[in-house]
């Protein structure tokens, strides 16, 4: 419309969109409630992180309570239990994010390697299975597996081990159980992005990696492993950035008295903090200071994976 | 594209993998199965063994087979109510978040729609930062939906992660079939509900079912903001069952507890079966709408 060359001014410009947006009114309508739903449900919650930094009590709304600066958050640097819970978040994560990291890429790579197609699809089926059950029916389950006669230790009997312990009430095996727990439930459905980017690999590499006598774990590890490389790195990126967003729900469930030192995560203590103890404020600085430790972990690791990757970067 | 149908590729490879590798390789694979396939057995048994037998330890067979902890379960009222709770909020989530989600994905789906990169990056900004468990209850609170009905299907309408997955499939629908039909008079909104939609129904399956399994699973919601337990669903009465539980063996072991103990375990047990069910009857046919669900979200998220 516009001859080459010639610079549109910008009010011309902006009508022209304008007119172009008023064309398309339908399409604009429907986005409409998408955007109103944004707004008051994930944009107003941001506006209330201003309250890590007021003293909010009940009676006031969140634009009458007193500033109060950085306050609440000096007092997290002495609260011991705060730093109990970060250790505990730290320690269990650490844990998950190894084994559950390494074994569905393993997994997968197993997966991949079987032969009949009947076999593949009963242990695919079987192993997503727990990925369904909510923390609520798994953390049942395992109160039952672990209990002083539960199947935990009748197993143990068959092999000679007779014990009777409970060990939920076992602060010291708290970490290995809610990690190995988790584990455990996300493993299996963990392998379904691996499992489709090898059905992508061109068999041709193999098939030549063959004439040249590689053997099968050989060309696992020259080929498949390889052509995995960056859902990889995008699971890495995805896992480290959540390393302090520990499950609640899975907290909640199997926390009890006898282990709740050990058990207590960060996320669990700004409930406790927040909506059975009524402070507000602070459980929302407490939040606010760990969501900002997510970020900069995750643009750390993209940064990271920038370097290693030959500069794929996944964000 | 589906992990589950094996490729054509891996069967021209069975010629060449060697019978060491593939015996070792499998029976990993059996052994990894069973460590998910017996305890949950033993969770399904035990449910069905006499709740004095579960105190001498049931393993891979019922002790003395007894459908009393079912009895006793279903003979509360309050868990009829938790059930009806549980189905109104599933079905009636799904819904509204199938089409809401549709709603806004349709436009977002076309390259030149006005505004679109602001949109997304609102979009996106909702999958990666959020204001928090205490400002989010105090917007709930302020919205009156405490201790309401609504409070299950209105906070999770929309997810930019369903609506990423909504738009690949919507792209998919030919160009041409839109066109024809605008030529023909049609406008946006009957394109949309009588030839976009229909044709998609296998991503708004895969949407439906995601949301499905959540509201299904969903259990924070109601701890959060319900305490009316005329609202309980399924999850938050098995959670109660659990906490009594947790704190009868925890505080310490005296004998009245441990008989509090033998019966509240029957009915967990008998509750964990009924609350699992729907997923464990419906999962073999819809499994392939997940994976297909979560490839498609990985694929542009």
């Amino acid at each position: 419309m516009n001859s080459v060359g010639l610079k549109v001014p910008m009010g011309q410009r902006l009508s022209q969109w304008w007119s172009r947006f008023a064309y398309q009114w339908q399409l604009q309508l429907m986005v409409l409630p998408g955007i109103i739903f944004m707004i008051i449900f994930n944009f107003i919650p941001i506006y209330g992180l201003v309250l890590a930094f007021k003293n909010y009590t009940v009676v006031d709304t969140i634009g009458d309570a007193p500033w109060v600066g950085w306050d609440n958050f000096r007092i997290i640097l002495t609260d011991k239990y705060f730093w109990d819970s970060v250790w505990n978040t730290v320690g269990i994560s650490v844990i998950k994010l190894s084994l559950g990291f390494i074994l569905p890429i393993l997994l997968a790579v197993m997966i991949y390697e079987v032969p009949w197609g009947p076999f593949k699809k009963i242990v695919q089926t079987l192993t997503y299975l727990p990925h369904f059950f909510s923390w609520i029916i798994l953390g049942g389950m395992l109160i039952s597996w672990l209990s002083s006669n539960g199947l935990l230790n009748q197993l143990l009997s068959f092999v000679g081990i007779h014990s009777n312990m409970n060990y939920l009430l076992e602060a010291n095996k708290y970490w290995g159980i809610a990690s190995l727990s988790d584990v455990w439930k996300e493993a299996g459905w963990g392998t379904i992005l691996y499992l489709a980017v090898m059905a992508g690999i061109d068999p041709t590499l193999y098939e030549a990696a063959e004439m040249d006598g590689a053997s099968k774990i050989q060309r696992i590890w020259h080929i498949t492993l390889p052509e995995l490389r960056g859902m990889i790195t995008l699971n890495l990126i995805l896992s480290v950035s959540g390393l302090f967003g520990s499950n609640l729900d899975q907290t909640l469930v199997l926390m009890n008295s006898q282990n709740q030192p050990k058990a207590e995560v960060i996320n669990s203590y700004v409930y406790r903090m927040g909506l059975t103890q009524g402070d507000f404020s602070y459980a929302t600085a407490v939040g606010l200071g760990v969501s900002i430790i997510s970020v900069i972990l995750l643009v750390a690791t993209n940064l990271l994976s920038k370097k290693i990757n030959d500069n794929q970067s996944v964000l | 594209m589906s992990a589950i149908s094996a490729p054509a590729v891996a069967s021209k490879r069975i010629r060449h993998s060697s019978p060491v590798f593939t015996a070792v390789n499998c029976t990993l694979l059996v052994l990894f199965t069973l460590l998910i396939v017996v305890p949950v057995w033993n969770i399904v048994i035990s449910s069905f063994s006499s709740s004095g037998s579960l105190g001498e330890g049931v393993v891979f067979w019922p002790k003395q087979f007894s459908l009393d902890n079912y009895k006793s379960v279903l003979a509360d009222s309050g868990m009829w109510n938790a059930l009806f709770i549980s189905v109104a909020k599933t079905g009636v989530g799904v819904i509204f978040h199938t089409l809401f989600c549709a709603l806004f994905a349709y436009p977002m789906s076309k390259a030149y729609l006005k505004g679109r990169k602001l949109y997304s990056a609102m979009g996106i900004t909702t999958m990666f930062f959020s204001g928090g468990m205490i400002p989010t209850f105090l917007l709930i609170k302020s919205l009156g939906l405490l201790n309401s009905f609504w409070v299950y299907i209105i906070p999770a309408l929309f997810s930019y992660y369903d609506v990423i997955i909504l738009m690949n499939f919507f792209r998919q629908v030919p160009d041409e079939l839109v066109e024809s039909a605008k030529l023909d008079g049609a406008n946006e909104w009957r394109i949309f509900g009588s030839i976009v939609l229909p044709l998609s129904m296998p991503g708004l399956a895969t949407i439906g079912l995601f949301h499905g399994v959540a509201q299904w699973n969903d259990f924070m919601t109601t701890k959060l903001y319900i305490n009316n337990e005329s609202l309980y669903p399924l999850q938050m009465r098995l959670y109660d069952i659990i906490a009594r539980s947790q704190a009868a063996s925890s505080n310490g072991g005296n004998i009245g507890q441990v008989v509090l103990d033998t019966t509240t375990r029957g009915v967990r047990l008998s509750t964990i079966i009924i609350t699992i069910l729907p997923i464990l009857v419906l999962y073999p046919f819809v499994q392939r709408y997940f994976v297909s669900g979560s490839l498609a979200g990985a694929i542009k998220g």
